[in-house]
């Protein structure tokens, strides 16, 4: 474990106009760690998502991530260039629409490989090697690997955007409601998939979700926003046994038992 | 209209407003300077519909001078519809000089192929082109596809490719095969077959690109760098035909299928009609040569 | 040998926002230590906060006031101010927990929850297993469960699987919640042994049980969490 953290982020807001997307929030977030950010429809966690994710621009605040060589680089500072680099390479991004992370039309091990020839892979043999591998990491069978995402379900669509993802080793992804929209039974098979994944490869994540079970799951902190301020953060076990925020005691007391 | 070919006073010479020109000339300039890169320009609206070329007849409006000789080639042939409708076009609009021979020509417009015979310093090229963007059909949004040419973001030209290993085993892509100009700008050398891409690099002659209804201006300078994309263990390889021109004999040039009947029977022959009659006038003789044969020049438009 | 863990003047409340704010007291002037190698036995009846002390000190809960100092990485942490992170590396490598209920995790095998905790501090995960089917195997949980996720388990049979889980490394403090509610007199005895000998190893370990016939098997000491009454503090 390394005693500096992979992001830190400063007194980041957003205002649309008047009205406030996301307003001063702070955290560090260490290599290894998952963050969850929870909160309902309109409470500034995707806001805060896109601003950390650089495709938003905050209106104020800073962030800061630490690059491969271990210097730490401002990431509003950058060029959009060494942003995008970032983008594909250091980072992933998995959207709740697979269909808005995936390439549609092109066949599953194209879209596994993509990152890899971005980054000057030529070799096609090799490429698809890997496609192979990773297909096999999310559980799709290696038969598959010539399909379209088009031909695919929506749980198998979402492993793919994650294997797409992670194909090039990023040390921070990015999260938007990953399981949402699906199927309970596929949740949790692809809970339990991103789970592993995080622990074996030693992976930051930052996970917007509204769901309190996702994030018990998948972090090991958690923060609770509401109207674009983060109203209470910590450990997640902590805040979700013992939550201090009014807003946070009505959320955990709104889950249904089964 | 009722203006003669000879009553060029009735129209501005090659057509177009001198203001037109600059703006096109200056388009042209910028595309020479940075060499692939997809120029934006004002395209107007031309005598033709958009897709017979008015692209390239823009480009060729505005470079052209009353010294000029011009060839235009549709698919290789001097004598189709488009190539013919063409060249009159500019012997009405600019007096200028035409003909079929590739060598006497300086400046040859054409749709989908490069001549056989090599291009020469001085010689401009003008390509007609359809679509000008190669990442068009893997990211239909311009405003992404433009900054992916800015930060030089070709990994999707490459997933175009690595479709095609997938499908068909080899790369199968053979017309409008993607290249990277000068070691910068992935560029689509218009539907010309692949065959003719290696005709590009470090061609000696001047190869301007124009597209008429997506208003894009490219260019490729004398003695620029043109590599085709490919993969390391599915390297780029142009078509190669098992038999020679059926007409002259020509082996290593382009070939067209001709049907002859409606019982199967068909020949190959050179796409470039020009290359071709110079053959059998030099005394070459294909399998299915006629005994007599058309002496180069016959085919001139009628007036 | 240093105190493991030490406990001074904690208080802890609940605030019920949703029923008008009222404010439910816990405990206060908690305070005690324990010792390594000694079994210390939180006693008193249910509701007297001896959960919500072990809570505490594992993180789970929030502390209002006092100090929880812990000896962590040769230095010591105030666990009642530490940071998610710290919190989080004491319990990697100081301190453990048996809570009285697993939670489960969809798809993931009984053998791999319970070496989970020895790979996350660094242990090869075929090593790990290897260590947790000589538990599995000592709490007598049959091996045709062992590569079956728990959720669908009985009681005892999830009951041997926490412990097995909160048993497997050497921690130096280990935290028990009730852990042999739901077994067995047979398997009570295993975790009978299974403390004695993590006392042998030097471990300070603090507990629930409810079970009189064990807590007197593995107490040490006993510390009457009724002392530790909201009220009393101002009487």
């Amino acid at each position: 474990m390394t005693d500096e953290p992979l992001l830190r982020v400063s007194a980041l807001s957003k205002f649309y106009g008047s009205r406030v997307g996301c307003d001063n929030v702070s955290f560090d977030l260490w290599p290894g760690e998952v963050l969850a950010v929870v909160g309902e429809s309109g409470s500034g966690k995707t806001t805060l998502l896109n601003c950390l994710s650089t495709r938003l621009l905050p209106s104020s605040g800073t962030a800061s991530y630490r690059m491969r060589d271990g210097q730490f680089r401002e990431l509003y500072r950058m060029s959009e260039a060494e942003r995008r680099f970032l983008m594909r390479t250091d980072w992933g991004f998995v959207h709740q629409n697979p269909a808005d992370g995936l390439r549609m039309t092109v066949s599953a091990g194209a879209n596994v490989g993509e990152r890899l020839m971005a980054v000057g892979d030529r070799h096609y043999g090799k490429i698809r090697a890997t496609a192979v591998d990773w297909l096999s990491r999310v559980e799709i069978e290696e038969d598959r690997i010539d399909d379209e995402p088009r031909a695919f379900s929506g749980g198998m669509r979402q492993r793919l955007q994650i294997a797409r993802n992670l194909v090039t080793g990023p040390r921070l992804v990015f999260m938007d409601e990953p399981t949402g929209g699906l199927d309970v039974s596929v949740q949790a098979r692809l809970l339990d998939l991103l789970r592993g994944l995080v622990t074996d490869l030693g992976l930051a994540a930052i996970v917007v979700t509204h769901d309190l079970a996702v994030a018990r799951l998948l972090s090991q902190r958690m923060m609770v926003m509401k109207d674009g301020r983060v109203v209470e953060s910590g450990l997640t076990d902590r805040v979700l046994d013992d939550p201090r925020a009014p807003y946070t005691q009505l959320l955990v007391s709104s889950i249904l038992q089964v | 209209m009722t203006a003669q070919p000879t009553d060029i006073a009735t129209y501005n010479f090659a057509y177009l407003d001198e203001q037109t020109k600059r703006m096109i000339r200056r388009a042209i300039l910028k595309g020479i300077a940075i060499p692939g890169y997809q120029v934006p320009f004002a395209s107007r609206e031309m005598p033709m519909p958009y897709g017979w070329g008015t692209g390239g007849v823009q480009v060729t409006a505005s470079i052209i001078g009353p010294d000029d000789v011009l060839k235009v080639i549709d698919q290789g042939a001097d004598d189709t519809t488009n190539a013919v409708s063409i060249r009159a076009f500019f012997k009405k609009v600019a007096n200028v000089a035409v003909t079929t021979d590739t060598a006497a020509a300086t400046i040859i417009q054409t749709r989908h192929r490069i001549p056989e015979h090599p291009l020469t310093a001085g010689q401009v090229l003008v390509y007609q082109v359809p679509i000008p963007e190669p990442l068009r059909f893997l990211e239909p949004r311009e405003t992404e596809t433009r900054k992916m040419h800015a930060l030089e973001e070709y990994g999707l030209m490459h997933v175009k490719l690595y479709e095609d290993i997938a499908k068909h085993g080899r790369i199968a892509t053979t017309y409008a095969y993607p290249v990277k100009v000068e070691g910068r700008y992935v560029m689509d050398p218009s539907p010309t077959p692949k065959f003719d891409n290696p005709k590009m690099h470090r061609s000696p002659a001047l190869q301007l690109f124009g597209a008429g209804r997506e208003k894009r201006i490219y260019a490729v300078p004398p003695f620029t760098d043109v590599v085709s994309l490919d993969f390391e263990d599915h390297p780029f390889e142009v078509q190669t035909f098992d038999q020679p021109c059926a007409l002259c004999a020509a082996e290593n040039v382009y070939l067209d299928e001709v049907i002859l009947d409606d019982h199967g029977g068909h020949m190959f022959v050179c796409s470039d009609t020009d290359y071709c009659e110079k053959r059998r006038a030099d005394g070459h003789r294909g399998h299915l040569a006629p005994e007599t044969d058309l002496a180069p020049g016959n085919m001139e438009p009628a007036r | 040998m240093p105190t493991p863990l030490v406990v001074s003047d904690v208080a802890k409340s609940f605030t019920m926002h949703l029923r008008d704010g009222i404010k439910l007291p816990v405990v206060a002037g908690v305070s005690f230590s324990i010792k390594a190698g000694e079994c210390t036995v939180l006693g008193g009846p249910s509701g007297a906060g001896k959960s919500s002390i072990l809570k505490m000190l594992y993180g789970n809960y929030a502390v209002d006031e006092g100090q929880i100092i812990v000896t962590h990485e040769d230095g010591l942490i105030d666990l009642a101010r530490a940071s998610p992170r710290t919190v989080l590396s004491v319990r990697r490598q100081t301190i453990g927990y048996v809570s009285q209920f697993l939670r489960t995790v969809p798809r993931v095998s009984a053998l791999d929850v319970v070496a989970e905790p020895l790979v996350e501090r660094g242990e090869e995960r075929e090593a790990a297993r290897a260590k947790a089917r000589a538990l599995l195997a000592q709490l007598n949980l049959p091996e045709k469960l062992w590569m079956l996720p728990p959720a669908t388990f009985s009681g005892g049979e999830q009951q041997r699987v926490n412990i097995a889980r909160g048993f497997i490394t050497e921690h130096p403090i280990l935290l028990l919640d009730e852990p042999t509610a739901s077994l067995d007199a047979t398997n009570r005895d295993v975790v009978i042994e299974l403390i004695a000998a993590k006392k042998a190893a030097g471990v300070a370990l603090l507990g629930i049980f409810h079970d009189h016939e064990v807590r007197e098997a593995v107490a040490d000491r006993v510390i009457d969490v009724t002392a530790f009454a909201p009220g009393k503090l101002a009487a």
